[in-house]
């Protein structure tokens, strides 16, 4: 086990070395940021003391390790666009886009999880049949679209529900909360059920394929022929079995939702990491991406990390497998 | 079973099967409006949304014929410009599906030819390169674009070319979508490198070049063609999501998901068609390409039916 973890740990450091080496070179090769900070008029001699007292003349190796330095002091440089501490952007978006993520995650699971079961047991009933119809149009629509048509319906039509930004929030440290505070859930509930909507499609179709396969094993076959009743058989042979996979579901989520809240929060106009991320590109603004890369790289390698670490845990074959 | 035999089955059966299924039927009407119309988008449209001197800012905001305001000029009625929705669709959808099928062309070539160099040969490139393929797998496609085109949208500058900025998005696209050709065409040449047939051809001295080309390639063509329509409609979805975001083709160039972004402008006020009709459009587009995938899945696949 010792030795897996270290191998993992090893691989996610490469992978994190890898992409602050993209964001650094997104840094270095994106426009010249001494000709951003002076101008035309200043004089070439200057422009070049300034890059020496930078250290952009430095060997290549030298830059980049420094880069790194940076990035583990925390020190994320300033926004060519506010002028602000790369830092204090994100920290002031991340809350936004966790609570939208978190939420989403929640309602994809629970509706997801039972969904996928009901159509692995009955595949030829018709709320199963009607289920999977909707789930290749959920797969079909462009997330933007359904957006759309949720802020259509529930802001224009009926006129229920606030359909862009966050609304009332309550502050809790850094923390700012839509959760918490008196009707800022209202503002949530559009662009969660909008993200949620593709991430529940994908956890219902791999529910159900796994269920249909823990279904066809001998010791579900053996119960049910031994006259168990069948309800008992499916939630406690069948589900605990099936849920393992589970853990993998919610590790793909997370990268589903990281990419799909930049779409859906540029429909709600949620102030959130993707807003900032969009803008960022618009605008140019290279410190802001970059570090939005590193974090969002960052993240990933840590789920992805916990998932591979729980799964050796849980599942004694892939100790074996990898070599112990 | 091995993978390519049922390409051999005889087109009697395709037959069959395609006029027994209702969605297959519908979807193949679908997709041959949609697509016939946008490469025809010159033949039939009555104005250029291209070009400024055919359109009068006059005749903004006309709602579509049907409607008691409409006009028989402009069928689907205007936009905020005057432009003729009509035209801007056709002409936005031979934009969109132009860079979709180049994109999922690009993920093709560059994929198939990885996973047979990868699957044949073995070795440190087969490592590497699969190492690649699964982090970029954990990565949504819609992830990668988006990046691949932020990035290089950064280093290019503002005043690039509008083709310019086509290709680039063409080729983010096909960066998130070489995964999946790779990872199947590897698997199957896995299976069928092994096989006697090959071996007999390896050992007369045949070329690997042509033994990868004339005799491993044709065995995986039907799943290929699967990936391919599958991937057709995810390459009409990423364009579109990117020109939705603002990070996509100019404004000038109106693609499908810019025609969106514009009307989403008009959610609140009466004007739905300028948002509704694009979207209805690419939404059918997509599905129905996705229905013949699924079509095609299950005849070549029949395990699934």
């Amino acid at each position: 086990m010792g030795f897996y973890v270290l191998r993992r740990l090893s691989q996610s450091v490469f992978v994190m070395l890898a992409v602050a080496f993209l964001a650094f070179a997104l840094f270095r090769f994106a426009g010249d940021p001494v000709m951003q900070m002076t101008g035309v008029e200043t004089p070439p001699e200057q422009q070049q003391a300034i890059r020496e007292q930078l250290g952009l003349t430095d060997p290549f190796v030298a830059q980049f390790t420094r880069f790194v330095g940076e990035l583990l002091r925390g020190d994320f440089g300033f926004s060519f666009r506010t002028r602000q501490p790369v830092a204090e952007m994100i920290r002031d978006a991340l809350p936004a886009t966790g609570e939208l993520g978190l939420v989403a995650m929640a309602i994809s699971l629970l509706v997801g999880i039972p969904a996928g079961m009901l159509t692995a047991l009955r595949p030829k009933g018709f709320a199963s049949q009607s289920v999977l119809l909707m789930t290749l149009v959920g797969v079909s629509l462009p997330t933007f679209v359904t957006g759309i048509v949720l802020i259509f319906l529930f802001g224009v039509v009926l006129g229920w529900l606030p359909t862009f930004g966050r609304g009332q929030t309550v502050s809790i440290g850094w923390w700012t909360s839509n959760l918490l505070a008196r009707g800022g859930w209202r503002s949530l509930i559009l662009p969660a059920l909008s993200l949620a909507l593709y991430q529940l499609t994908l956890t219902m179709r791999l529910v159900r394929a796994q269920m249909m396969e823990v279904l066809r094993t001998d010791h579900i076959r053996f119960a049910l022929a031994r006259g168990v009743p069948r309800w008992r058989v499916y939630v406690r042979h069948a589900l605990p079995n099936s849920l393992i996979p589970v853990m993998t579901v919610i590790g793909l989520q997370f990268g589903g939702i990281i990419a799909f809240s930049i779409v859906t929060e540029s429909v709600f106009q949620w102030p959130g990491l993707g807003l900032l991320l969009l803008r960022s590109i618009r605008f140019v603004d290279v410190p802001v991406m970059s570090v939005y890369l590193v974090f969002i790289g960052l993240l990933f390698v840590i789920i992805n990390l916990a998932v591979d670490l729980l799964y050796a845990v849980v599942d004694p074959r892939v100790r074996i497998r990898s070599g112990e | 079973m091995k993978p390519g035999s049922r390409a051999k089955r005889n087109d009697g059966e395709f037959a069959y099967l395609f006029l027994r299924s209702p969605a297959a039927i519908v979807a193949s009407v679908l997709v041959v409006l949609t697509v016939g119309g946008a490469l025809l988008a010159p033949w039939i449209a009555r104005s250029d949304p291209f070009d400024p001197g055919t359109y009068d800012l006059t005749d903004a905001f006309t709602p579509p014929v049907w409607s008691p305001e409409g006009e028989s000029r402009f069928v689907l009625g205007t936009d905020d410009q005057g432009r003729d929705l009509l035209a801007s669709i056709l002409y936005g959808a031979r934009l969109s599906l132009r860079i979709a099928l180049s994109a999922m062309g690009l993920a093709a070539v560059v994929g198939v030819s990885i996973g047979l160099i990868a699957g044949y040969y073995g070795g440190w490139f087969d490592a590497v390169v699969m190492r690649i393929a699964d982090v970029q797998l954990s990565l949504p496609a819609i992830l990668t674009a988006l990046l691949v085109d932020g990035i290089s949208l950064t280093i290019i500058s503002e005043s690039a070319s509008t083709e310019f900025r086509a290709t680039v998005i063409t080729v983010a696209i096909a960066l998130s979508l070489w995964v999946n050709f790779a990872r199947t065409t590897r698997a199957a040449v896995f299976v069928e490198r092994n096989k006697e047939y090959v071996q007999a051809s390896v050992m007369m001295g045949e070329r690997p070049r042509r033994i990868l080309g004339i005799q491993i390639l044709p065995n995986v063509l039907a799943p290929l063609l699967v990936i391919m329509t599958v991937d057709l409609g995810r390459a009409i979805l990423l364009e579109a999501t990117l020109s939705f975001l603002g990070v996509g083709l100019p404004p000038n160039q109106p693609s499908l998901g810019t025609l969106i972004r514009i009307g989403m402008n008009y959610v609140f006020s009466g004007e739905w068609w300028i948002l509704w009709i694009p979207a209805t459009f690419l939404v059918t587009m997509v599905i129905s390409v996705n229905l013949f995938g699924d079509f095609l899945r299950d005849y070549f696949n029949p395990r699934l039916r």
